[in-house]
């Protein structure tokens, strides 16, 4: 890449007046401050990108001051992900390239695994040393004991590398440890899962009901951005949360539900829908199956039946129901994002699919749209190998609706366990910290413990990056190339990451990675192209583009091939369904051994003393990602533990004070959490945001500050139909003697 | 020419994107800023009320901070908006003590910094970043004496309140209730 | 319950958690300003009363004092400002309404003068004093021609330097504890007794001990006053004064105030002046020193308490 520095002609949107502004602001000079001049002197170019700080992948343009360093990243008008505008963590995202805590150097383990032993190697030691050990590990177990776990853009070419080797196991975390369930309820119902982003029509929709969700301290750009034009249309939201969200604050009704009794609110508003006669007939007679058995089943679940278990009362949910349905079909009951809480949870987002496909929600203005992507061609390569064996073939009883690997399923299958005649022997671990994402540290730990090879691929010194054998610094999205994005939208788009700047130290992306190691591995022959801009600009010029043309513009919009955003009056939509139909009585759970409809099952409730540990998000972090970042930690650097004031009294606990907390299993938290005394939380739960509380001294800016939920969610509540991890069913008590313990600040 | 920026408290969600923006639109150093987002939450559960404010420098029309600078560093240009000169600022610290908005900081190099409604990007026919990344796209700014800037448009369609109004300081920062 | 609460992790340096961005130097020197201004006052009013002879040591001997302080004072300034390198633009410009402006050209005048006074009465304590250069001997003169006119401008100043300071912390509106007008005149009274104290302590005349001592209770029974006035004033006003006098009234700054402010600084040296002047014989010391105590004291507690005092959270 070019380092000198060239005047790119900028897009049409007032580029010419701002550059003779920029000349102008400078013969002003003298009383401008430091921070004005680098603005303007910022101009000097600005390169494609799209955001890495979380999954939505919003495009941007990086723009650097006059020295050539990274300043500052805003969005590109263009893409519908983001309009234009980006979320505090994209905005902040400079602060991932500027962080001086970031790996520099490949690192191989010297000592045991724990003992943070490591001495800085070359790539080329680094490489080897992989290669050898994956070379014996497919001779003696087979490829397929080889498991990639990864959260990021640099996944793709580990993929590539695996299922070259032939290796199917290829985990995200955010499939069981996050949104599995609803993918696996929204497919059996509608036969298509929700993916990212969802096609949630939220901007034109006039009622939106969030049950689980707290969109607003959630930053999904693209559906917080419309929720903010579904306000200014008037669009009513429900709320449905026992804690006062972000969200709950702009909802017309706020339902503060008892923790875990979800799924009964769900079923008495299917009951109120279905005796109220308020479904959308025509849909429902056109494209459901099963609306007899279902109106047969919710016959008891009544408003007063829920009220009892729920806490909510019967009249609220009456006319909170009538709302929906007043609304439909412009209504999304949204369904959530991390849904994975006591374990039933895939059929409480059955009940989420339910309602909206009597509603009429689904395909309709307002409601659920069709996405179209685009499908970029690959360059030629052989075709990979079968697998020998799957987790599948191993374990053919097993969750059997989930349709990915899942990340806990590879770490409890690397486990060693006498009754399996074989496991997992290898982890590539790219772009995701493994030790807070998956619940029950300690089951984690056994794992790693019993890998023969630990590869952990990241920019940051994360806490998985201590137990691994080798560690592979990451180059940030900022500093190279990847695949280009073709996410599912409204309309189908193509978005370039292209790099703003060199490699930071001895940083790599991954792309480099892993075909040095398909070079050793001898599987070159599935990365054709050595140089990725080469690959990349194959790959647009077979879809009639360049990767000149998408540097200058760096969105690409397309047209949609059919006009069918929504679903034309009586159009005749056949569903990837058993039956060809939206299910509303489940074939496919039916055929698996699964209650075809939901049933409302009772869940653990906190021991007395005790509070139900809730977690979540703040706007302003995406978890690991950006706990170290400099601009994001200026704006959040520890997390509070949320106390109702009741609560509170009894306790003796007030604002600001620093307290333990312990879990029913004796677990207690590795730092202390300051408290928030706020009417905000319900008196039988605690709240915190999770992503905090590290353990990792070379994360100097967030090293102990605040304490870690994942640390206390050992009881894992597991999904039967899809293996999703449950982490709501902890409760924790305090412990407000420190003995003198300090706290980090 | 009046500016002022008006910012719509049932729309904010707190996410904080205008301090970051603000940061690398004007190099604010780590560890200040000259923005800000204030919670206000009122009630007893379940019966609660939340406010959300994105704050910054008022730009007063009486301002306090530009009275008691001693240089002359702290003034107002056209369009009632409030700068510091970086130059003549002995950082005496007066503005400082002087707002009662907590607006400003003393910036590492030793001058006093604050918001200033990002005037090279307003010449330029641009909103100040703060505005301009905003996701909920909750902030307006423009020319009050311009009845059809954003911000006039806006004020007539809607309640709104300054910061203690009472101090007065005139302040140009309206809140969207 | 309510919250109000910055969420943004705002931390700037010296505003948050609560304001702080002045220190000791602000406090010390606003007392040696205020006993400069107190000695040089007294200095210029017996002098333009004629009384020069009766009261040496107070028109004399005591005003070498104030050159010193006003100095270190102006040292302790400087030391504070953030951005040194440019103190030099407080004399580009005088801004009215700013009373820090004023100071600034107020303490150029007041530590010029002062030096000249001192300079004209440099044989008080070396006798054989030559200065040397014709020119200097050429100024001596002139100003032993033109003295009175001298301590006019003495005299002027001097009141200005000691009420300025209080103005200036008035003019801050946006900090509820200082925004009382009775705090120039209270900040004058504290420089003249700091001032009439030093006197006391310096002299060795009996008379000129005793009407020093005089005018100190007064100045003491004044300050008093004036104190009470002020209390008076916040909680008859609106919230924000009320809660800045509660800072003082059961707040964080009510012992450091009461006892050291009021108590040894005020009325002790009150009572002991009382005593002096109805023939107990007390050692000139103690009230001196407890008066002089008592102005510093009373400018810290302001400075940092003023500073906590605010209108939003």
């Amino acid at each position: 890449m070019a380092t000198r520095r060239q005047f790119i002609r900028i897009s049409a949107m007032g580029a010419g007046a701002v550059m003779a502004g920029a000349a102008g602001i400078r013969l002003l000079g003298a009383g401008l401050t430091d921070g004005q001049k680098a603005t303007l002197a910022a101009l000097t170019g600005r390169t494609p990108t799209y955001c890495e700080v979380c999954f939505w992948k919003c495009a941007g343009w990086v723009y650097k001051d006059d020295k050539g360093s990274i300043q500052k990243i805003i969005g590109n008008n263009e893409d519908l992900n983001c309009n234009g505008r980006l979320c505090p963590r994209g905005t902040g995202g400079v602060g991932m390239y500027h962080d001086e805590d970031r790996l520099r150097k490949p690192l191989i383990r010297t000592d045991d695994r724990g003992t943070q032993s490591f001495r800085e190697a070359t790539w080329e030691e680094a490489f080897d040393y992989i290669a050898e050990k994956i070379k014996v590990i497919s001779a003696e177990h087979g490829p397929e004991c080889i498991a990639l776990f990864t959260h990021g853009s640099g996944g793709k070419y580990f993929s590539t590398l695996l299922r070259a080797l032939g290796s199917p196991h290829i985990a995200a975390p955010s499939y069981a440890q996050c949104r599995g369930p609803r993918e696996v309820a929204f497919q059996a119902t509608f036969g298509e899962s929700l993916d990212s982003p969802e096609p949630l029509d939220i901007r034109d929709t006039k009622c939106l009901v969030l049950i689980g969700s707290h969109l607003g301290e959630n930053m999904h750009n693209g559906q917080v951005q419309e929720m903010s034009d579904a306000i200014d249309k008037g669009a009513t939201i429900i709320t449905v949360d026992p804690r006062f969200s972000t969200a709950a604050g702009k909802s017309k009704y706020w339902l503060p539900i008892k923790p875990a009794t979800d799924l009964a609110l769900l079923l008495a508003w299917i009951n109120v829908i279905i005796s109220e006669e308020l479904y959308d007939k025509p849909y429902v007679e056109k494209y459901t199956y099963g609306f007899e058995y279902l109106k047969e089943h919710v016959k008891n679940m009544t408003p007063e039946w829920a009220y009892g278990i729920t806490t909510i009362d019967p009249t609220v949910i009456r006319e909170t129901a009538r709302e929906m349905a007043n609304a439909a079909p412009a209504v999304i009951v949204h369904p959530g994002r991390h849904v994975t809480w006591y374990g039933d949870d895939t059929q409480r987002l059955r009940a989420v699919a339910i309602l909206n496909a009597l509603l009429g929600s689904w395909g309709r203005r307002g409601g659920f749209f069709r996405t179209e992507t685009f499908a970029l061609p690959e360059p030629p390569h052989p075709a990979y190998p079968t697998p020998k064996r799957t987790w599948r073939t191993e374990f053919p009883d097993l969750y059997k609706l989930a349709d990915t690997v899942l990340a806990n399923g590879v770490c409890d299958a690397t486990v060693p366990d006498p009754s399996r005649n074989c496991k997992f022997q290898a982890w590539i671990v790219n772009g995701t910290n493994l030790m807070e994402t998956l619940p029950n540290q300690e089951n984690t730990l056994k794992a790693i413990q019993a890998l023969q090879l630990l590869v952990v691929v990241d920019t940051m010194p994360m806490e998985i990056t201590g137990w691994a054998d080798v560690v592979l610094p990451e180059c940030t999205y900022l500093e190279r190339y990847d695949d280009l994005r073709v996410g599912p939208h409204r309309k189908p788009q193509i978005a370039l990451r292209a790099p703003a700047a060199e490699p930071s130290s001895d940083t790599k992306p991954a792309f480099y990675m892993a075909r040095e190691l398909a070079k050793r591995l001898g599987v070159i022959d599935y990365f054709p192209f050595e140089k990725i801009e080469d690959q990349l600009d194959w790959q647009l010029k077979q879809v009639g583009s360049s990767l000149e043309e998408m540097k200058r513009i760096g969105v690409k919009t397309l047209d949609r091939t059919a006009d069918d955003l929504y679903f034309y009056p009586d159009e005749d939509v056949e569903f990837y369904t058993a039956t060809g139909k939206i299910e509303l009585y489940s074939t496919a759970l039916e055929g698996a051994g699964f209650d075809p409809m939901p049933k409302y099952t009772v869940h653990e409730e906190p021991p007395a003393g005790f509070y139900r540990l809730n977690y979540g998000r703040a706007p302003m972090h995406t978890f690991s990602r950006t706990s170290n970042n400099p601009n994001l930690t200026d704006l959040m650097d520890e997390n509070s533990v949320w106390v109702n004031p009741r609560v509170a009294k009894e306790w003796g606990l007030s604002t600001g004070q620093y307290v333990h907390l312990v879990n029913q299993d004796g677990k207690k938290s590795e730092f202390p959490i300051r408290v928030r005394v706020t009417e905000r939380i319900r008196w039988d739960s605690v709240y915190m945001v999770h992503g905090f509380g590290h353990q990792e001294k070379k994360l100097r800016r967030c090293y102990g500050k605040g304490a870690s939920d994942t640390n206390l969610i050992t009881k894992v509540l597991v999904d039967p139909v899809m293996g999703g991890t449950g982490m709501r069913g902890n409760f924790v008590t305090f412990i407000t003697d420190l003995a003198g313990e300090e706290v980090v600040s | 020419m009046r500016y002022a920026m008006a910012v719509d408290t049932k729309k904010c969600v707190g996410c904080s994107d205008c301090v970051v923006a603000c940061q690398t639109e004007n190099n604010v150093p780590i560890g200040f800023c000259r923005d800000w987002v204030v919670e206000v939450m009122d009630g007893t559960y379940p019966q609660l009320e939340i406010e959300l404010r994105s704050e910054r420098c008022n730009h007063c029309g009486n301002a306090p901070c530009v009275r008691c600078c001693p240089t002359g560093a702290s003034h107002i240009v056209d369009g009632g908006i409030v700068l510091v000169k970086p130059n003549k600022c002995i950082g005496c610290g007066a503005c400082i003590a002087s707002c009662p908005y907590d607006a400003r900081y003393p910036h590492p190099k030793g001058y006093v910094d604050k918001c200033t409604f990002c005037i090279h990007r307003v010449k330029e026919g641009m909103k100040p970043a703060c505005v301009a990344v905003c996701p909920t796209k909750c902030m307006y700014f423009g020319d009050l004496d311009d009845p059809n800037s954003d911000v006039s448009v806006i004020l007539r369609k809607r309640k709104s309140k300054t910061l203690i109004p009472e101090a007065g300081t005139q302040p140009q920062l309206y809140f969207l209730i | 319950m309510n919250e109000e609460l910055i969420i943004s992790g705002r931390e700037n340096l010296m505003v948050d958690p609560q304001l702080h961005i002045w220190h000791w130097p602000i406090p010390l020197y606003l007392f040696l300003g205020g006993l400069a201004a107190g000695v040089l006052f007294f200095a210029a009013l017996y002098y333009l009363l004629g009384k020069e002879e009766q009261f040496r040591t107070a028109v004399r001997r005591v005003p070498f004092i104030a050159p010193i302080a006003l100095v270190l004072g102006l040292a302790a300034l400087f030391y504070d400002l953030n951005h040194k390198a440019f103190f030099w633009q407080l004399y580009t410009t005088i801004r009215i309404q700013s009373p820090m402006s004023w100071g600034a050209w107020t303490l150029l005048v007041i530590t010029t003068v002062s030096v000249i006074w001192c300079a004209l009465h440099i044989r008080e304590f070396f006798p054989d004093w030559d200065w040397k250069y014709q020119w200097l001997k050429d100024i001596e003169s002139f100003f032993n021609r033109y003295k009175k006119p001298l301590a006019w401008v003495m005299l002027i100043f001097a009141i200005i330097t000691g009420v300025y300071t209080g103005i200036l912390l008035s003019a801050f509106n946006a900090r509820p504890l200082w925004n009382t007008s009775v705090l120039g005149p209270l900040f004058l009274a504290s420089g003249l007794s700091a001032g009439a104290a030093s006197i006391v302590l310096a002299s060795k005349n009996r008379e000129e001990r005793l009407l020093f001592t005089k005018i100190d209770l007064i100045i003491l029974g004044t300050e008093l006053f004036l104190i009470v006035h002020m209390f008076m004033g916040f909680l008859a006003s609106t919230q924000v004064q009320i809660e800045a006098a509660e800072l003082f009234l059961g707040g964080e700054y009510t012992m450091v105030f009461w006892i050291f402010v009021v108590v040894l600084g005020i009325i002790i040296p009150a009572v002991l002046d009382l005593m002096e002047l109805r023939g107990k014989h007390i050692p000139a010391l103690i009230p001196g020193v407890l008066v002089l105590i008592g102005s510093f004291a009373f400018r810290f507690v302001f400075v940092f308490a003023g500073q906590v005092s605010r209108w939003l959270y």
